[in-house]
């Protein structure tokens, strides 16, 4: 179900119907929110509950007393403690805050106030973060609705939007140096739809509701893109009509030098301030594809054009032909190796998005109509793409794909698999976990599904409690080969029980498939295991819709079958640790330097 | 704005939809002595989603003061009537 065909309206009218439908669905994954309020918490929750629910989440939640977010983080955290949250989200206003600046506060005086909030609430964080193992989510603040100074309020020492602004300055560099609060920008969003659109006095008087309910709905949709970026489900993939999306006209009737783009005409402005947006996209990590109704000569000529922002080499797939668009995107998927429910469809022909968006389980297709000028405002508000820090992966993972596109060229011209493997001059550097890599190796137990023994998901709080535990040994395994870095793309975690490790993971990103880096990975794991006086590896596959590709994988390896349950087919498998002799030809393992 | 003309019972029947919607009950039978007791989930969170949505369907606003003087249905429907007229 597509809630994005709802008005704010009709969803909050039906809501309970939708929620009986959404929370049919099966394989949703459990997700434990408390809601520390400043106000009344229920509507924005119950809103948050209908996107979880479509976004895959089977959501359960505990809520404050409104206004009592501070005494249920500091003073009395039983209630939270006991609830055992994935998530702590705090969501207070500017009504919240104790330390405001009387009009007559110097400039001397000012930071002092700032300095005094700002403590108060990185108070409610510590107490959240050593009760519990959440990942908290705190909102900023709003521009508080009066300026009681005009303009000078902005300016003046005393003056409340001052004041908001450099609470928000605080709260974002708190959010920038400690992993477990994330920051959502309530400061931006109640801008978009502007503060008298956003308060509700009304609701705020008789039932402690400061919000309106497009408001709420607002606040829903951004914390589900928050939470859909925690456990890796943001979207990767935009894939882009041609005629009428990324230029004007019809470029198989008027030819190139006829369609819309460049600075002559406001139409082509608006081409070319769409495709600007797109790039953009692009340098941050989304990869663009095409899918157009086209010749294919005749629609890469569109790129040529002098004016075209986007180049050829900046799309990661390209199909133009006369297919049904369905068939070509399940295609471009399958080249890219990534599920559909990570693409997102634009295309100004509402024929096609319904036709996309009704056999292609998972895509987002805004609906974006037929005004280029209002394409970008509307896949900004979708928030489609959220990433909730940035890595180096992915500022470089458009030049690893098109790596990858370099390596498969290469693959053609050797006489056996093993020369071409050796041709890549592999090298893997495979240890156990520490510190820089926490990040990623939770970004990758929460994304990674084909490739994934279990399919268990850990919070980085669980990472980071695991690093630190002597009865785990993780390894990770990052690649590299004459073509680049693939980074870390590998995590195998064992758990001890007596002498045998108990494989509670073993994933690895795709785009390694058939590089032999699972072998790599299990020569040092083996040895680690040894050095542990490990006797037995016990390896589990759980079988989902997605992982079926490494159904045969410990068989592969080398492991005994032990049980395999018929009902569900999940499969366990050992292996002798003392008579294991090393497996892997292909890959160099680079010597670290401990310390 | 022009006041409009609704009855009660054309605004009984357009409430009766509101709290099938709201309650999630598709059956329910709304009459003017329907109130918080006899009407299953009547609850005070549901209440305020109610009053919510009849305020955006009839293109209303009730005044503060107004908002605690509603015990059933009844007095609802009269309230309505009489700002629409208002209106």
């Amino acid at each position: 179900m597509n809630l994005d065909q709802y008005t704010v309206d009709e969803l909050f009218r039906k809501r309970l119907g939708l929620r009986r439908q959404l929370s049919a669905v099966e394989g949703l994954q459990p997700l434990r929110i408390a809601v520390l309020g400043g106000t009344t918490t229920h509507e924005v929750v119950d809103l948050l509950e209908l996107f979880l629910l479509e976004s895959g989440f089977k959501p359960v939640f505990h809520q404050s007393e409104y206004g009592r977010f501070y005494e249920d983080a500091v003073q009395d955290p039983a209630d939270l403690i006991a609830f055992e949250p994935d998530i702590v989200y705090l969501h207070t206003s500017c009504l919240n805050v104790q330390s405001v600046p009387p009009v007559h506060c110097s400039e001397d005086e000012f930071q002092g106030y700032v300095d005094a909030e700002a403590r108060r609430y990185r108070q409610i964080w510590q107490s959240i973060e050593q009760n519990v193992s959440a990942q908290i989510i705190q909102n900023n603040f709003e521009t508080p609705p009066y300026a009681i100074l005009g303009n000078f309020d902005a300016v003046w020492s005393g003056g409340a939007v001052r004041y908001f602004m450099a609470l928000n300055m605080e709260f974002a560099r708190s959010a920038a140096t400690d992993p477990r609060l994330l920051l959502q920008d309530i400061h931006s969003l109640s801008a978009r739809m502007g503060t008298a659109q956003w308060f509700d006095w009304d609701r705020y008087f008789s039932y402690k509701i400061l919000t309106t309910t497009e408001a709420n709905v607002a606040i829903a949709r951004s914390l589900t893109s928050l939470v859909r970026a925690m456990y890796g489900k943001s979207r990767k993939v935009l894939v882009l009509d041609l005629d009428n999306t990324l230029w004007g006209g019809v470029i198989g009737d008027d030819g190139v030098d006829k369609i819309q783009i460049g600075r002559e005409t406001p139409v082509a402005e608006a081409y070319t301030a769409f495709q600007e947006y797109c790039l953009s996209l692009q340098r941050r990590g989304v990869l663009l594809a095409v899918c157009s109704k086209n010749n294919e000569d005749v629609a890469k000529s569109g790129f040529e054009h002098p004016s075209s922002v986007l180049k050829l080499e900046h799309i990661s797939c390209f199909k133009a032909n006369w297919e049904p668009k369905h068939e070509n995107i399940l295609a471009i998927a399958k080249e890219l190796n990534l599920g559909t429910d990570s693409f997102v469809f634009v295309d100004d022909n509402p024929a096609e998005r319904a036709l996309v968006a009704a056999q292609i389980a998972g895509i987002a297709v805004p609906e974006v109509g037929a005004e280029v000028s209002r394409y970008a405002a509307i896949l900004e508000a979708g928030r489609y793409f959220e990433p909730v820090s940035m890595s180096k992966e992915d500022l470089s993972r458009t030049a690893l794909y098109e790596a990858n596109a370099a390596r498969a060229s290469s693959e053609a011209q050797f006489a056996n698999y093993g020369e071409y493997l050796d041709s890549l001059e592999m090298q893997a550097e495979i240890a156990e976990f520490k510190p820089v890599y926490l990040e990623r190796i939770t970004q990758l137990t929460n994304k990674t599904n084909q490739f994934n023994l279990t399919t268990r998901r850990y919070t980085q709080a669980d990472i980071e409690a695991i690093a630190a535990d002597p009865n785990y040994i993780g390894i990770y395994g990052r690649l590299l080969d004459r073509f680049g870095d693939n980074g870390l793309v590998s995590i195998v975690l064992g758990r001890r029980e007596g002498d045998e490790l108990e494989l509670d993971l073993w994933l690895m990103s795709c785009r390694v498939l058939k590089r032999d880096m699972e072998q790599a990975m299990l020569d040092v794991l083996v040895e680690r295991a040894r050095a542990a006086n490990i006797r037995t590896l016990k390896g589990f596959y759980l079988p989902t819709k997605k992982n079926g590709m490494v159904a045969n994988h410990y068989e592969k390896l080398g492991f005994a079958p032990v049980s395999l349950d018929s009902e569900t087919n999940a499969s366990a498998w050992s292996l002798d640790v003392p008579s294991y002799a090393a497996r892997n030809r292909h890959i160099r393992i680079l010597e670290l330097v401990h310390g | 704005m022009a006041s409009s003309t609704k009855n009660g019972d054309e605004i009984l029947a357009e409430l009766q939809e509101i709290f099938r919607d709201i309650l999630d009950q598709p059956d329910l039978i709304l009459t003017r002595a329907s109130n918080a007791s006899n009407v299953e989930d009547w609850d005070s969170l549901a209440h305020i989603n109610l009053l919510t949505t009849i305020e955006k369907q009839f293109k209303i606003k009730f005044a503060l003061n107004e908002i605690q003087e509603l015990k059933d249905v009844g007095e609802m429907i009269d309230l309505i009537q009489r700002k629409l007229a208002s209106q």
